[in-house]
C-alpha cells in the first residue's frame, strides 16, 4: 500500500465524496463553537428550518466576549451580554453541549477542547476560529472556518474543502535556555513568511517536537495560521496518549488500548512523501520578539530594528509602515524599548505550563511601576489548577492582576484593551494594527517568560538576563 | 434554492492600497459583537477611516467620489488573519460585489466565494494600471469577467486569475455549497458510523 502521511490518512478516512466543483466533501467529526462566529450560523439554520444533524458532535464555550474582571451577569456591556445569552439559547434549542461559565469548564475554545479530552488523534476538527490549528498538536487535522461553514457543519457535519499539500518542518537539536515553543514558531514564521503556508498543512517534527510537552506542541501548532498554514500538526506519540488518559471525553479504560492502536494507525508512515521539507537547526533559535505589524516581522532579542533603507526592494515599504506605526527607530536595538502593558494569556500561551514556568521564576521580582501586567488563565480548569498550586498568589505578590478565564487582551471584544498608543508585551499570537483594542495600540509578541521580563523591567528585555 | 450565476460583475472601482490588509483592519474586532451580520457594512475599515474621536480621516472610502464603488482593488495577501466571515460580510454589506488583489489569504478567499463575492488576483503592473484608471476616472465602469478572467475598463483589458473550483462554482450558481452537501445524507451517515469516535 502507498505510504501516506497523517494528513492524507485522516483526510481519506473522512472523505464523503467529490463535489461538482472538484472540492472534497469532508466529514468533520468534532465541531467546536463559540459566541462570535456561531449565532449567525444558527440564524441561517432557523431561516431554512434545518436541524443540527449530529448535536453530539458539537461542543460550545464562551471566550471572546466574557469579561475577565466581572463574573456576574448581566455584563455591563449589553452587546456581550446579548451574545452569551444567544449562545446559551442556541445550544438549548439545538441540543448542543455548552461549557457555560457556571460549569467550571468554560475557557478559550482551543484550551478547553484538549483539556476536556475532546481533541484526539486522527480526528477532523473544525471551529469558526482560525486558531483551531492548535488541536493539531494531538495528530488531528484541525482548521478554522467561516460562519457559513459553521452553518454547513451544523446542518451536515461536512464541509466543501480543497485538499492541502503537506510541508514537513523538522526542528532538530537542542534549544538554548530561555528559548521556548513560542520562539520556535515565531522563528518558523519569520523564515517562511506570513504567506509561506498558503495551501499547505504543516507537519512539525524532529527532536525538538519529540521532546516538547503537549502544551508546547499546542503553542507551536496554534500559530501555524500566522504563517498562512490553515493546519499544523504533530504525529501522536506516548506523550499524546498520556495527556489524554482519564480526561472527561477521552476513551475509558476498557476501550483505551483499542483507541491507542487506532490513533497510532493515523501516524505518518515511515518513508512517506511530503510536498515540501524544511529543516531548522534548533541552535539558530533565540528568544524572539516581533517589532512590526505582522507576526513574521520578528527578530532575536539581541538584534536591531530593521532599516527600510537597507531592506531588499519590495520590503522597504512594509517595513517603513510597520516602524512608523510601532514608533520605533530603524537600527536601534529592540532590547530596551519601553512597554506599558504586559499580557500573559491567550490560546497560544495561557495554559498551566506557561503560568507555572513564569511563576517559578518570578519570585523576588516585582512589576515595574507604571506597567499594567495581567495574567489570564486560558480556562477555568487552568485557573483552578493554578490556584491549587498557589500560582495566583505568586503573580499577585509580584504585582500582576490575576483574572478569570477568557481571551482577554488577545483581541478587543471584552473590557481588556490597550489605550491610545500603549505598547503591550504580549504572549498572544497577533500583532496586527489595532488588534488589542486601540486603533493605535502597539503589540509585541513574545514568550510568556519574555513578557515577564518586560513586565519587571518596564522594557523589552532578555529573559535569560533578567531571570538568570 | 437556486443561486444566481455569477459571471460578470460591473461597477465602479475603488483602490485601497496596502499589502497584508488583515481582517482586523477590514472589520475591527470590537464591531463583531453582534448576533447578525446586518449592520456590519457601516464599520468597514473603520479604524483607518476614522480617528479616535470619530472624525473622518482622509481615505478613499470616505471620498464621495467613490461612494458608489462596488469593486475593490487592493494589493498582496488581502484578508489575512482571522477566519471571521465578518470581514467579507462587511464588504458585501457595504456594497462590494467583487475584489481584485495581488492575491488572497486562503480562508478569506473561501469565505468570500461562499458569499458569491468573486476574488480575482492581478499581477502588480496591471494593478498599477488599474489603480491609475480608478484615480483618473472615479466614475468609470469596471467589469470583472469571471468567465474570461479579465478585468475591463474603458480602453483596458487586464488579465486576472482565479482558482478553477471557485470560478466554476460562481459561474454555475453553486457558490454556496450547502444544498449539494445536504444531498449526501446516506454517505455522511456511513462515514459517521465508520469512524472510531463519536
Ligand atoms: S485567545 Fe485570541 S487568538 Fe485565541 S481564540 Fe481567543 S481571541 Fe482568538
Amino acid at each position: 500500500m502507498k505510504k501516506r502521511n497523517l494528513f492524507e490518512k485522516v483526510w481519506d478516512a473522512h472523505s464523503v465524496g467529490e463535489l461538482s466543483n472538484g472540492q472534497t466533501q469532508l466529514f468533520v467529526g468534532r465541531h467546536l463553537i463559540h459566541e462570535v462566529t456561531s449565532p449567525q450560523a444558527f440564524g441561517m439554520l432557523r431561516e431554512r428550518n434545518l436541524p443540527v444533524l449530529y448535536p453530539e458532535r458539537t461542543f460550545a464555550t464562551v471566550d471572546h466576549i466574557v469579561p475577565t474582571n466581572e463574573l456576574n451577569e448581566p455584563y455591563s456591556d449589553p452587546l456581550a451580554d446579548a451574545m452569551i445569552k444567544e449562545l446559551r439559547k442556541n445550544c438549548e434549542d439545538f441540543g448542543v453541549t455548552f461549557f457555560d461559565v457556571n460549569t467550571g469548564k468554560q475557557g478559550i475554545v482551543h484550551v478547553v477542547g484538549p483539556e476536556q479530552g475532546l481533541t484526539q488523534p486522527g480526528m477532523t476538527i473544525a471551529c469558526g476560529d482560525s486558531h483551531t490549528s492548535t488541536h493539531g498538536a494531538f495528530g488531528a487535522i484541525a482548521f478554522g472556518v467561516g460562519t457559513s461553514q459553521v452553518r454547513d457543519l451544523l446542518a451536515t457535519q461536512t464541509l466543501a474543502l480543497g485538499k492541502l499539500k503537506v510541508r514537513r518542518i523538522e526542528v532538530n537539536g537542542d534549544l538554548g535556555s530561555g528559548v521556548y515553543a513560542k520562539d520556535v514558531i515565531l522563528h518558523v514564521i519569520k523564515i517562511l513568511g506570513v504567506n509561506g503556508g498558503t495551501g499547505y498543512a504543516y507537519e512539525y517534527g524532529g527532536s525538538v517536537f519529540d521532546e516538547f510537552s503537549m502544551e508546547e506542541r499546542m503553542t507551536a501548532c496554534n500559530m501555524s495560521i500566522e504563517g498562512g498554514a490553515r493546519v499544523g500538526y504533530v504525529n501522536p506519540d506516548e506523550k499524546t496518549f498520556e495527556y489524554l488518559r482519564g480526561r472527561n471525553y477521552s476513551p475509558d479504560e476498557n476501550s483505551w488500548d483499542d483507541a491507542v492502536s487506532a490513533w497510532l494507525s493515523f501516524s505518518s508512515d515511515e518513508g512517506c512523501e511530503y510536498d515540501d521539507l524544511v529543516s531548522i537547526d534548533a541552535a539558530d533559535i533565540v528568544p524572539t520578539v516581533t517589532w512590526g505589524i505582522n507576526p513574521a516581522q520578528a527578530i532575536g532579542i539581541d538584534e536591531v530594528i530593521p532599516d527600510p533603507q537597507r531592506a531588499p526592494e519590495g520590503e522597504a515599504a512594509s517595513i517603513s509602515e510597520a516602524i512608523e506605526y510601532m514608533q520605533l527607530v530603524p537600527g536601534a536595538p529592540i532590547k530596551g524599548t519601553p512597554i506599558d502593558v504586559a499580557f500573559i494569556g491567550s490560546c497560544t500561551n495561557g495554559r498551566l505550563s506557561d503560568l507555572e514556568e513564569v511563576a517559578s521564576r518570578i519570585g523576588g521580582h516585582t512589576v515595574r511601576e507604571g506597567v499594567k501586567a495581567i495574567v489570564v488563565p486560558g480556562s477555568q480548569v487552568v485557573s483552578k489548577l493554578a490556584q491549587e498550586k498557589g500560582l495566583d498568589r505568586v503573580f499577585v505578590e509580584a504585582g500582576f492582576e490575576w483574572r478569570a478565564a477568557g481571551c482577554s487582551m488577545c483581541l478587543a471584544m471584552n473590557p481588556d484593551k490597550l489605550i491610545g498608543d500603549q505598547l503591550c508585551a504580549s504572549s498572544s499570537n497577533r500583532n496586527f494594527k489595532g488588534r488589542q483594542g486601540s486603533p493605535t495600540g502597539r503589540t509585541m509578541l513574545m514568550s510568556p517568560m519574555m513578557v515577564a521580563a518586560a513586565a519587571v523591567t518596564g522594557k523589552v528585555a532578555d529573559t535569560r538576563e533578567v531571570f538568570s | 434554492m437556486a443561486l444566481p450565476k455569477i459571471v460578470k460583475i460591473e461597477g465602479q472601482g475603488i483602490y485601497v492600497p496596502g499589502n497584508d490588509i488583515d481582517t482586523d483592519r477590514i472589520i475591527p474586532a470590537r464591531f463583531m459583537k453582534c448576533v447578525t451580520f446586518d449592520g456590519l457594512g457601516e464599520y468597514l475599515f473603520h479604524d483607518i477611516r476614522y480617528d479616535e474621536h470619530g472624525n473622518q480621516k482622509e481615505h478613499a472610502l470616505n471620498d464621495p467620489k467613490f461612494a458608489k464603488a462596488s469593486i475593490m482593488l487592493s494589493d498582496m495577501n488581502f484578508g489575512c488573519g482571522s477566519s471571521r466571515e465578518h470581514a467579507p460580510q462587511s464588504l458585501y454589506r457595504a456594497g462590494f460585489r467583487a475584489i481584485i488583489a495581488g492575491n488572497f489569504a486562503e480562508i478569506f478567499f473561501g469565505n468570500a466565494t461562499n458569499l458569491g463575492i468573486p476574488c480575482v488576483s492581478m499581477a502588480e503592473p496591471e494593478r498599477n494600471v488599474l489603480a491609475q484608471f480608478i484615480e483618473d476616472s472615479p466614475n468609470g465602469s469596471l467589469v470583472v469577467d469571471v468567465d474570461e478572467l479579465k478585468v475591463r475598463a474603458e480602453g483596458l483589458e487586464l488579465p486576472v486569475d482565479m482558482r478553477p473550483g471557485a470560478r466554476d462554482s460562481l459561474m454555475n450558481g453553486r457558490w454556496d455549497p450547502l444544498d449539494e452537501l445536504l444531498q449526501a445524507k446516506l454517505e455522511i451517515e456511513n462515514i459517521s458510523k465508520s469512524l472510531p469516535y463519536v
